[in-house]
């Protein structure tokens, strides 16, 4: 065997599942917390993508940027965290927050009403033309580890270190902190975690913005690493994301984590192995099967209904 | 006053006989008691209109739409069995309008050089269609809702990319490639369907040929919501389980539901790729299956007159919006409307509709004023004509259209939350906000249109009116 | 008097937690039993085993001698045993004489396609669905009759709901009916007719009754027998002036202070 190819392809779905597994943490918080599948998410995730790029542009551009590379990086990532953020928070408020106590079917419509609206407005504000990042003028591709089989570029090794970074965050904030409590609290159950003093609106707002920031950088990681930005990446991002979300047990913090790493190296080995055009059919087996086996997910709980 | 315990309205049962008596007591009655099956009927006297269309329409562009306008309507009325009727979310639906396409050019066309009998294709294709869609209950059984609606989502997608990539298939037995659906350029010169020595040739003929199927389907449906098969649905939809211990086998209904309406996609989907003499795997992708959701949801889901109403709107708005001049009476006029909608005495929506005039011109004067260059006329008649020195329509500005965009669309959710007097001032500016952006943009991009139109619709609908507009509010249980 | 109704050693835990633990129940044919207990005695959960939303872990179930455990719940109901739920689960949307009709789909066999086509067979079968439903709601005086058969049944008072959900259980044609809680949230002239309504499902309808129950008023003007469980044991059985004295049911309810002071009383 190719030790060689196998650790390339080993690489290159650590770092697409490290976007997955961002935009899944998306889906799973949400989810936790409301119940609902966010379908918009993904139109989130290409919005933060194309902040990333305007931020890029404004700064000069790949080839001749105004500031340092790193501090350029951190900027855009910020600025695509906080406007995907806040595009979750003004998405939550009015196409989610009316239907709270409607029937599951009715957010889930209105999300497939807002996926499709922010689509046409990509396309209306953006237009149907490619754009690029350029990242090799950014960050030369000469700048790698090369250690044995493995090859990896400076950029990989931002993205999956950072992803990383996110993730130890969120968990932390989810476990230690006082906000975290309130989402776990607000998750099992709205009415008494609002009784014992939480606000139900606040944390869910938080939630979303949280997640949604988690979409944005990962937008700015995929046109980091594969560099095209359009405005329908978000369609296709989103389902494998949300596929993640699934496959971990959705509402599941470390399940999203897994099934984005899961879903990543799926389709690069099935890519480089097999090949690309059935990639998203292996995927989209891969959740058949888990749903069918083990229908709350590989660490989901089963959830138990008082009849 | 009554004693505790005791019923009103039985007691006052005899003081309400007493009213229906006298001369025009049974006519009181019987109006009185009006229901939906007198509406019903309204609805078909309505659709009566139907086979006079072609004798009106004086082209084949008009007869091309009212085919278009049947075909949604199949759609819609199938899809409304299983989200309307069932209420599951299934949006792989267009997956199943795709493949009784594909399976009708599978056995009538040049691809595989098999040219069955029509007579013979169409029992095949709906039983396929109805196999397919059995296939893709059957994760229902166990997935509710959220992720029974992924997966049927994917299970579209997949379908999608089937089509597209199986035109290089080698399967073992073989040595070349075989090409099963044409990939990208799917699969053209489909035979034309005879039935019964009728043959149908021109777009004339497949509007007949689908008003009869319409019928036929309208009425079937009908019968069946009516019967222990449409309760059996609805009480599965109300509570599952209380359904289930009153002897309903949901398992077995949602099977049923999703495969009926299957069948009814495939059908529709056969006549499609008569029609079109070709089927393309862009035909069937999710802004399909969006539209369709958007007529259902917009007349009324689990209506049968809403499904219809909504195909009927939905497949119109983009022929209306194909000609700068059509559009701009369908921009204004649902400006308009929304106005009437929105705006309680309907006194107030002409002041407003004056204040926004003035407001207008006015500031069409204060900018052509100091920047001449920016501004340019509207340039067709007809509306155009009218608006040309009201709106500001500004040459290559494209970033600030852009911009007015976002504030237009801020500026909407924002009216959401105001009240009274700050809502009436705000909705002056927007409204002429709206009508820059129209100008300036959309009036020339239908497709984009088309999409903000519909997944507006949808937030719309769920958020103010979620039965629809011929609907019946439903009540939630509170489990 | 056959046994219609047995539960033999029948056990269900969920997760670390014993709801019933060994519980052996008969139920005759033409009885009235009442089941009485605690919150939290798994007086609910019984409904549940018996009616297959729950499998036991040890144990038969057996109606009309034939074991139902492991059966999918339409079928154990088309067997005959239908019941109401302690909180209403009715069919809101419906109208009241559909929620009823609803209930006959395991009695009837119209195929869809014989809808369709509106056959002879299925236009009876409509008729005789129709009628059926409207003598069970019959059954319950004028409330529930004429022009409200055609309302929504949302628009029932909680009192009419209670009925309707009777009513819709009775419209499955069992032998056996389960009443969870009828007399829930019922005003004083309403518990008395829940009383009357009981006694007249057994003599007029023929249905054996298995009902929980917590106004002990009920529970005594319509039982032939009483089961009192406690934490998922039976703790007593008998008539009711039996089992309302026993000391372990008393101190079920009320602890074993309760049993200690009137011990008390009646010694001095």
């Amino acid at each position: 065997m190719d030790v060689d190819f196998f650790v390339q392809q080993l690489v290159n779905g650590l770092t697409l599942g490290s976007v997955y597994a961002l935009i899944a943490l998306g889906y799973s918080m949400v989810y936790g917390i409301l119940k609902l599948l966010n379908f918009a998410h993904g139109e989130v995730y290409m919005f933060g993508a194309f902040i990333g790029y305007f931020v890029l542009s404004a700064l000069g551009g790949s080839a001749s940027p105004s500031i340092p590379v790193a501090p350029l990086l951190v900027i855009m990532f910020l600025a695509a965290m906080l406007g995907a953020g806040l595009l979750g928070v003004v998405i939550e408020r009015y196409a989610y927050r009316p239907l709270r106590n409607a029937p599951r079917i009715a957010p889930l419509i209105s999300a497939i009403g807002v996926s499709f609206f922010l689509q046409a407005s990509a396309l209306l504000l953006f237009t149907a033309q490619f754009r690029t990042y350029d990242t090799p003028q950014l960050i030369p591709p000469t700048k790698r580890l090369d250690v044995g089989p493995l090859h990896i570029s400076l950029t990989r090794i931002i993205v999956i270190v950072s992803t990383f970074a996110l993730m130890i965050g969120l968990t932390l904030l989810v476990s230690r902190s006082r906000l975290g409590k309130a989402m776990r609290a607000v998750s099992y159950d709205r009415e008494a975690a609002a009784m014992m003093g939480i606000d139900p609106d606040r944390v869910i707002v938080a939630t979303f913005f949280i997640g949604s920031a988690l979409a944005g950088a990962a937008g700015v990681m995929f046109g980091l690493v594969f560099e095209r930005v359009f405005h329908l990446m978000g369609f296709t991002a989103g389902l494998k994301g949300f596929t993640a979300a699934v496959i971990g047990g959705i509402g599941n913090i470390p399940g999203a984590m897994l099934g984005g790493l899961i879903i990543g190296l799926a389709e690069s080995f099935s890519t480089g192995y097999i090949s690309s055009t059935f990639q998203n059919l292996i995927v989209f087996g891969i959740l058949i099967v888990i749903l069918l086996v083990r229908p709350t997910g590989l660490l989901g709980s089963p959830v138990l209904k008082k009849v | 006053m009554s004693r505790i315990g005791s019923d009103d309205w039985v007691e006052q049962q005899e003081l309400r006989s007493e009213y229906y008596t006298g001369f025009t007591g049974p006519a009181r009655k019987a109006f009185d008691r009006v229901g939906p099956g007198p509406r019903f009927f309204a609805f078909l006297a309505i659709c009566a209109i139907f086979p006079f269309f072609p004798t009106v329409a004086d082209s084949d562009f008009l007869i091309r739409v009212g085919v278009n306008v049947l075909l949604f309507a199949l759609l819609a009325l199938g899809l409304n069995i299983v989200v309307g009727w069932a209420g599951l979310l299934d949006l792989g639906y267009v997956a199943f309008y795709g493949f009784g396409a594909y399976m009708y050019a599978w056995l009538s066309s040049s691809q595989f050089d098999v040219h069955l009998p029509t007579e013979l294709v169409i029992p095949i294709v709906i039983t396929a269609s109805a196999g397919l869609g059995l296939l893709l209950g059957l994760p229902s059984w166990r997935l509710v809702g959220d992720y029974l609606a992924i997966t049927t989502l994917f299970f579209a997608q997949i379908f999608v990319e089937l089509m597209l990539n199986l035109d290089r298939l080698t399967p073992p037995w073989r040595d070349e490639p075989l090409d099963v659906t044409g990939g990208p350029n799917g699969i053209p010169g489909i035979d034309d369907m005879r039935i019964f020595t009728i043959d149908f040739e021109q777009t004339r003929d497949y509007y007949f040929l689908l008003l009869a199927i319409f019928a036929v389907v309208v009425v079937g449906l009908y019968y069946i919501n009516e019967s222990r098969t449409g309760r059996g649905w609805r009480a599965s939809r109300e509570d599952p389980l209380a359904a289930e211990l009153m002897t309903t086998p949901v398992n077995r209904l949602k099977l049923l539901a999703f495969a009926m309406g299957a069948a009814v996609a495939g059908l529709t989907g056969s006549v499609f790729a008569a029609v079109q003499t070709g089927v393309f795997p862009q035909n069937f992708e999710v802004a399909l299956l969006i539209m369709i959701y958007a007529a259902l949801i917009l007349g009324g889901a689990g209506s049968i007159s809403g499904a219809v109403l909504g195909a009927i709107i939905i497949a119109a708005v983009p022929e209306i919006l194909r000609t700068p001049e059509n559009a701009r009476y369908l921009f204004y006029g649902v400006l308009i409307a929304s106005l009437l909608i929105v705006v309680r005495p309907w006194k107030r929506v002409a002041g407003i509709v004056a204040a926004v005039i003035v407001f207008g011109f006015a500031v069409h004067e204060i900018v052509a004023l100091i920047w001449p260059d920016v501004v340019v006329g509207v340039e067709d008649g007809g509306l155009g004509g009218l608006l040309d020195s009201w709106v500001l329509v500004v040459d290559d500005h494209e970033t600030l259209v852009n911009f007015a965009f976002v504030f237009l669309v801020a500026a909407v959710l924002i009216l959401t939350q105001l009240r009274g007097e700050s809502r009436m001032l705000l909705l002056i500016p927007t409204i002429y906000l709206a009508a820059f952006v129209w100008e300036n943009r959309l009036v020339a991009e239908p497709s984009v249109t088309r999409q903000l139109l519909f997944g507006a619709i949808l937030v719309a609908m769920m958020t103010k009116r979620p039965q629809g507009l011929l609907g019946t509010p439903r009540v939630e249980n509170p489990i | 008097m056959a046994a219609l109704l047995e539960l033999k050693e029948v056990s269900k835990g969920f997760g670390g937690l014993q709801v019933i633990g060994h519980l052996d129940l008969t139920v005759d044919e033409g009885e009235i039993v009442s089941v009485i207990g605690p919150n939290g005695a798994g007086k609910t959960t019984l409904f549940n085993l018996v009616t297959g939303i729950y499998r036991p872990d040890d144990g038969d179930i057996v109606f009309g001698g034939q074991s139902i455990v492991g059966m999918e719940p339409h079928k154990i109901a088309n067997l005959g045993i239908a019941r109401t739920f302690q909180t209403l689960r009715l069919f809101l949307n419906m109208t009241v004489k559909e929620n009823v009709m609803a209930a006959t789909y395991g009695k009837t066999k119209a195929r869809w396609w014989q809808s369709a086509l509106r056959t002879p067979g299925s236009r009876r079968e409509e008729k005789e669905v129709e009628k059926l439903a409207e003598e069970r709601l019959a059954f319950f005086g004028k409330r529930l009759v004429g022009y409200r058969m055609e309302q929504p049944a949302y628009s029932l008072s909680y009192a009419n709901r209670r009925r309707l959900e009777i009513a819709r259980a009775t419209g499955t044609g069992p032998r056996m009916l389960l009443l969870d809680e009828p007399a829930a949230g019922m005003n004083p002239v309403e518990t008395h007719e829940i009383t009357d309504l009981i006694a007249r499902l057994r003599t007029e309808g023929g249905y054996t009754i298995l009902v929980i129950e917590h106004d002990m008023h009920v529970v005594e003007g319509i039982s032939d027998r009483v089961v009192a469980l406690d934490h998922g044991v039976k703790i007593a059985e008998g008539s009711f002036e039996q089992v309302a004295t026993d000391e372990r049911v008393i101190e079920a309810y009320l602890g074993a202070k309760a049993v200690r002071d009137e011990a008390e009383e009646a010694g001095e």
